[in-house]
């Protein structure tokens, strides 16, 4: 599987992203700078986490402005798979390939700790490798995560099933505690109607080898490298 | 000419900064206040002299990017 990760300034989690790509099966990742105005070929396009710009103005706004985002809202128009994670989920809403808004967390803090998730459905090419109703443990390091959409979005992501991870607490029940950042409906992770991109806030590539304490994050990049081939 | 554009949330939209700030007014004593909104001021200028055009272009350039509409209204001042 060929893979191309975008690095913005400002973003830090490139290395990661990719370490967790080839443990997962994938060619060496291509690196592809935010002036580029084209990419190659690829399985799957990365937008990895970090700080882009400072976070200037808001979240991902000028980073979702960039030459090379052009480029990706063609690719992921046309079928190419899509991933953003943390500052690259909030890019992908600023750049409109995701509904909603990421806003400041409900409590005004920086939060960077372990969540638990529950895989609300394995039916998509990101998750296939993980059962419908499973929870998966990942970190999350993020101020502005707090999901929101209005009500008819929500019904339409709920409904079509577009909502694949959601905070729950560890025995996979809902709670206001597990869901810390306030977002509505406990949502960590959605895809678009295509199914071929996918935002979540916390970082799975964050939890792909036992010394990092866990390995429950390596199914999403299974999944991906297993519905490429 | 110059513009003033003022963002804040849209109502019904919570704004957890603005409740800090209204939470820090009361412990002061201001027991009155309520509705605290913070937002954002961006100011820029035009070469455009013609004021509904220069009105219209900074409509776009809340659209396209100043302003979140999902989550934010916008206010534009021409000064």
């Amino acid at each position: 599987m060929k893979s191309a990760i975008i690095l913005f300034p400002g973003i830090n989690r490139e290395r990661d992203m990719a370490r967790a790509l080839r443990l997962a099966g994938s060619e060496e990742p291509v690196i592809v700078w935010h002036k580029e105005t084209s990419l190659p070929q690829v399985d799957l396009i990365v937008l990895p986490g970090g700080f882009s710009y400072g976070d200037y103005l808001r979240c991902g706004a000028i980073a979702a402005r960039s030459p090379i985002m052009r480029e990706v809202v063609a690719k992921a128009e046309a079928g190419t798979p899509v991933l953003g994670v943390c500052n690259g989920f909030q890019i992908l809403i600023e750049a409109g390939l995701l509904p909603g808004a990421l806003m400041r967390n409900r409590e005004l803090k920086f939060i960077c700790r372990d969540v638990h998730l529950k895989v609300e459905s394995n039916d998509t090419r990101f998750t296939r490798q993980y059962a419908t109703g499973d929870v998966i443990r990942v970190p999350v390091a993020h101020g502005e995560g707090n999901y929101f959409a209005d009500d008819e979005t929500r019904r339409r992501l709920d409904g079509d099933g577009r909502i694949v991870f959601r905070y729950c607490e560890a025995d996979g029940s809902f709670s206001t505690e597990a869901n810390r950042n306030g977002s509505v409906d406990n949502v960590a992770g959605i895809l678009n109607e295509r199914g071929n991109v996918l935002g979540m806030m916390p970082h799975p590539e964050d939890h792909v080898e036992p010394h990092q304490g866990s390995t429950d994050g390596v199914g999403i990049f299974r999944s991906i490298v297993s519905a490429a081939a | 000419m110059k513009a003033n554009v003022t963002i804040t949330l849209k109502k019904g939209v919570l704004d957890p900064q603005g409740k800090a700030i209204e939470g820090a007014l009361h412990s002061l004593g201001f027991d009155g206040v309520e509705n605290v909104r913070q937002g954002k001021l961006i100011e820029l200028e035009l070469p455009e002299t013609d004021r509904e055009a220069a009105r219209a272009q900074v409509e776009a350039m809340c659209e396209k990017l100043l302003a979140n509409t999902v989550i934010e209204s916008y206010r534009i001042d021409l000064v």
